[in-house]
C-alpha cells in the first residue's frame, strides 16, 4: 500500500491553521507555522484556491478558508430533490410565459436537463429529461458557467464548437460574455444552439447563494426577441429571474 | 363592478386553503392555515370545527387583501373538503356538540361489526354504492347519538344537525344560527352510506338500518348551483359549489367524459374513472360514488379505487429504513442501478385493499439475494406504486367495461419522472399531468365557476387545462406481463400472515385507511 501523500497532508495542515480563528494569514506566516517552503506553500495554497478552499483577500493578499469548504456539506443538492421543490414555479412560469421551461444542471461539460415542463399549447411535445446540451451555446449553460469558475476553467483554450453561425466559438468572447451574465442575472442564447430558437436562463441558489442550477424558458426567437433589436423581450426576462428567485428562496437561499 | 376571480375553499385533513383563480384557471393568491390533530384515544382522530371555520373567517377575506381585491370581484366561491368527517352542532348557538370524528378515526369499527351481522346489511352496499366500513359517516353519526345523552331527541327535532365539512362550512358562511343555509352536495352524501346512489336522496330505509333521525339530515344538493350569498368572511360573495376532495380533482383535471381517470399520488392514492350517467356496481372491490352534478343536469358517476401505502411507502423507506434523507432522492438511488435484481415489495402494512381486500395480509419483501442493494430497494419501493396502480386499473376496466386509454396524474410523488414512466409503462397507457397542481382546488373553483356562469360550459374548461409533462410507455409486452405475474406471485406471498388468533403474531395490525 502506499504512504500518505504528502502534498494533501500539507493542505489539511494549511485548512486547519486557517480555521483556527486567526482570521486570514499571509503566505509568509503559513510558511513559517508550518515550518514549510514558501514556494511550496504557495503552490498549495493556490491549488486550493483553485477548487475554491481557500480565497484571497484581494487588497491585503492574504489567505482565508473558501465558500464552497464551508458548505460542503450542506451545497450538494440531490437533482431529485431540485425538481421536486422547483416544479410548482416551474408550472406557473411556463404559464406565464406560453414557453416551454427546462432546469438544467452541470455534468461533466455539460448541461443536464434534470426537469421540463411542456410549452402550454398542447402541441405535441416529448420530455426532455436526461437530455444534455452544450454549456457554451446554451443560456442554462451559460448560467452555469458564469457562476462556477471551475467548470468555465475547464473549458477548451481553442474555439468552442460551432452549433450556428451565432454559436460564440471564440473563449475570449465567452469569457465576456460570462462577465455579462454575472452582470445582469441572467443568459440568453439567440439562435446560438438551434436556429430559429432562443433561450434565457436565470441562477437558481441554494444555501449561501452558492448555484445549484438554473431555469431558462426556451422557444421560437420571435417570440422571446420580439424587437427587432435582437434582444430578449425584458418581461420574459422578469419572469424567468422571478421563478428564479423563488425557487432560491425555497432551497434557503437567503438574501437572494 | 366585474367579477374577475372565483375564490376556491380546500378544507382538506390537515390544513385549510383558500385560493383565488383568475378566468384562466391560473392561481393568484393563496393562503393557508393548518388546524390541530386530536389523538384522545388509539384509532381515534378529531378535529375542532369551530376552529376550522375560524380559520376560514381569517382566509378568505387575508386571499383578497393580499391582491388587493374587493369581495364584489369574486364571482363565486367553491368548498372541496376532506371526504366523511362527520361534525354534530347546536342549530341555535352554532356550537359542535363535540369534536368532529374524522374520515380516519376507526372507533366504529365494534358498530360496523354489529351492522355487518344484521339480516338487512346486504340492502346498504345496494343501496349507497358502498361496502360497510368505519370509513364512512353513518356509523360515526350513530356513534355519537349513542354516547351523548338527549342527544337523540333534539336530532329528531332538528335542533341538532349533521353535516360533513362542506356542509358546517356553508351553514356558517350563510348565517350560521341566524338563516344558515343546512345543505350538502351528492357527492358527499354519496360518502355516508345513507344516500339512495340512484335517487340522489336520502334513503328512509337506510336511515331505519342506521338509527339516524332525517330531521338531522341536511338537503341534498347539486355540486354546482348557488346555494345562498355569504353572510360572513366574504359577505355578498355567492357559495356556488361543493364537492368531495378527491371528486374535485377529477373535477379539476376534467375528466368530463365516460371513461377518463385520474390518480392523485399522495401519501395514499386515489384512482377515479369517470363511469358516465350510471353507477357500476364492482365486483372488484371498488367503490360506486357520485363523481358530481351540475344544476339540473344528470349526475355523474364515478368508480374509485384507494391504495393505501404509495407515498407512505417512500417515507418508510426515509424514516425507518433511513435508506434515504429526502423523498425525492429515492429517484436518485433507483436510478443507480437498471433493475429490481429480482426484488419485490408488497407494502401490505395494514391488509390488502382493491381488489383483494385481505385484512389478514401484511407487507413482503421478496426475492432476496446477496445480489440485492439498497438500489434494487429503491426500485421496489417505486415500483410496488406502479403494480398497485395497474391493479386498480385492472379493477375498473373490468367492472366498467371501459378500457382506460390515458391516466391524468397529480399530487407530490407526479415530480417523480421514473415512476411515472414506470407507471406508463405497466399500464401500456400514456400517463399525463396537467399544469396546475392544484387540481382539488381548481376543481370546486370550475364547479362554482360553471354554477353562475363565469366559465360558460364544459369544453370552456377543457380549454384551459394544459399538458405539463407526458410519459409514452415503452416497456415491451412480454417483459411487462413477466414483472406482472412476479408482483402477483409476491402479493400471494403476504396472504394469511396474521393468524386467526391475532395473539400469536404479536402486533395485531387494525385496519388503517389510506390517507389523504
Amino acid at each position: 500500500m502506499p504512504g500518505p501523500v504528502q502534498s494533501i497532508e500539507r493542505a489539511a495542515a494549511i485548512l486547519r491553521l486557517l480555521a483556527r480563528g486567526s482570521g486570514r494569514l499571509g503566505v509568509g506566516e503559513i510558511a513559517a507555522s508550518l515550518g514549510l517552503a514558501k514556494g511550496t506553500t504557495h503552490g498549495i495554497l493556490r491549488t486550493l484556491q483553485g477548487v475554491g478552499f481557500v480565497e484571497q483577500d484581494k487588497s491585503s493578499g492574504k489567505y482565508q478558508l473558501g465558500a464552497t469548504l464551508l458548505h460542503l456539506g450542506t451545497s450538494y443538492l440531490d437533482v431529485n430533490e431540485l425538481r421536486s421543490r422547483a416544479i410548482n414555479w416551474a408550472d406557473a412560469l411556463a404559464a406565464r410565459s406560453g414557453e416551454a421551461v427546462w432546469i438544467g444542471t452541470l455534468l461533466d461539460g455539460k448541461v443536464l436537463i434534470v426537469h421540463h415542463v411542456f410549452r402550454p399549447d398542447d402541441s405535441l411535445q416529448s420530455l426532455d429529461v436526461g437530455a444534455l446540451l452544450p454549456l457554451h451555446a446554451t443560456a442554462l449553460g451559460k448560467v452555469l458557467l458564469a457562476f462556477d469558475t471551475q467548470a468555465a476553467a475547464c473549458l477548451p483554450d481553442t474555439g468552442l464548437e460551432p452549433l450556428t453561425r451565432r454559436t460564440l466559438v471564440s473563449p475570449a468572447a465567452l469569457k465576456r460574455e460570462l462577465t455579462k451574465v454575472r452582470e445582469r442575472g441572467f443568459a440568453d442564447d439567440i439562435e446560438e444552439a438551434t436556429l430559429g430558437q432562443a433561450s434565457i436562463a436565470a441562477p437558481i441558489r441554494g444555501y449561501g447563494g452558492l448555484v445549484v442550477g438554473a431555469i431558462s424558458i426556451a422557444g421560437s426567437v420571435d417570440r422571446l426577441c420580439p424587437s427587432s433589436a435582437g434582444r430578449p423581450d425584458p418581461a420574459l426576462v422578469d419572469f424567468v429571474q422571478n421563478a428564479a428567485q423563488m425557487i432560491s428562496r425555497d432551497l434557503g437561499a437567503g438574501r437572494w | 363592478m366585474v367579477a374577475h376571480y372565483v375564490m376556491s375553499v380546500d378544507q382538506g385533513t390537515t390544513s385549510t386553503r383558500c385560493i383565488l383563480f383568475d378566468r384562466g384557471g391560473r392561481l393568484v393568491s393563496v393562503t393557508q392555515r393548518e388546524h390541530k390533530q386530536y389523538f384522545p384515544k388509539p384509532g381515534w382522530v378529531e378535529h375542532d370545527a369551530a376552529e376550522i371555520w375560524r380559520n376560514l373567517e381569517h382566509l378568505a377575506p387575508e386571499a383578497l387583501h393580499r391582491v388587493g381585491v374587493d369581495p364584489r370581484q369574486v364571482a363565486a366561491l367553491g368548498i372541496a373538503n376532506q371526504r366523511e368527517t362527520t361534525v354534530l352542532w347546536d342549530r341555535r348557538t352554532g356550537h359542535p356538540i363535540s369534536r368532529a370524528i374524522t374520515w380516519q378515526d376507526t372507533r366504529t369499527d365494534t358498530l360496523v361489526a354489529e351492522f355487518a351481522k344484521h339480516p338487512d346489511a346486504a340492502m346498504v352496499a345496494e343501496r349507497s354504492g358502498l361496502p360497510l366500513a368505519t370509513y364512512f359517516s353513518a356509523p360515526r353519526i350513530r356513534w355519537l347519538l349513542d354516547h351523548t345523552p338527549g342527544l337523540y331527541e333534539h336530532a329528531e327535532c332538528g335542533d341538532v344537525l349533521f353535516g360533513t365539512m362542506e356542509t358546517w362550512l356553508i351553514w356558517n358562511l350563510t348565517g350560521g344560527p341566524d338563516g344558515g343555509e343546512h345543505v350538502t352536495d351528492v357527492t358527499n352524501a354519496s360518502r355516508t352510506l345513507l344516500m339512495d346512489i340512484r335517487t340522489l336522496q336520502w334513503d328512509p330505509e337506510l336511515l331505519a338500518f342506521f338509527g339516524v333521525p332525517a330531521g338531522m339530515l341536511p338537503r341534498i344538493r347539486s355540486s354546482a348551483e348557488v346555494y345562498g350569498r355569504a353572510e360572513r368572511a366574504v359577505p355578498g360573495v355567492r357559495i356556488a359549489a361543493a364537492l368531495g376532495d378527491q371528486q374535485a380533482a377529477l373535477f379539476g383535471q376534467t375528466c368530463f367524459a365516460r371513461g377518463e381517470a385520474k390518480c392523485t399520488y399522495g401519501t395514499g392514492s386515489f384512482l377515479l374513472l369517470n363511469t358516465g350517467d350510471t353507477p357500476v356496481r364492482s365486483t372488484h372491490g371498488l367503490l360506486s360514488t357520485v363523481a358530481y352534478r351540475i344544476g339540473d343536469e344528470p349526475a355523474a358517476y364515478a368508480l374509485e379505487g384507494s391504495i393505501a401505502v404509495t407515498g407512505s411507502l417512500v417515507q418508510w423507506f426515509r424514516d425507518s429504513l433511513g435508506l434515504i434523507s429526502t423523498a425525492p432522492e429515492i429517484e436518485t438511488l433507483a436510478r443507480s442501478v437498471e433493475d429490481n435484481g429480482g426484488c419485490y415489495i408488497v407494502p401490505a402494512f395494514s391488509g390488502l385493499y382493491a381488489p383483494y381486500w385481505r385484512s389478514e395480509a401484511r407487507g413482503v419483501i421478496v426475492g432476496l439475494t446477496s445480489y440485492i442493494t439498497k438500489g434494487h430497494l429503491a426500485r421496489a419501493v417505486l415500483e410496488a406504486t406502479g403494480w398497485q396502480t395497474r391493479e386498480v386499473v385492472d379493477a375498473m376496466n373490468a367492472d366498467s367495461g371501459l378500457a382506460l386509454t390515458a391516466l391524468k396524474v397529480d399530487g407530490g410523488m407526479t415530480a417523480d419522472n421514473l415512476l411515472m414512466q414506470f407507471v406508463a409503462d405497466v399500464l401500456a397507457a400514456p400517463v399525463v399531468r396537467p399544469m396546475v397542481a392544484e387540481t382539488v382546488s381548481l376543481g370546486a373553483a370550475y364547479a362554482a365557476g360553471l354554477a353562475v356562469g363565469y366559465w360558460p360550459d364544459l369544453e370552456g374548461l377543457r380549454r384551459n387545462w394544459h399538458r405539463a409533462a407526458l410519459w409514452n410507455p415503452a416497456m415491451d409486452a412480454e417483459r411487462r406481463e413477466g414483472e406482472y405475474a412476479n408482483w402477483r406471485r409476491a402479493v400471494e406471498r403476504t396472504f394469511d400472515w396474521l393468524q386467526p388468533d391475532g395473539e400469536k403474531s404479536g402486533k395485531s395490525g387494525k385496519s388503517e385507511e389510506p390517507e389523504k
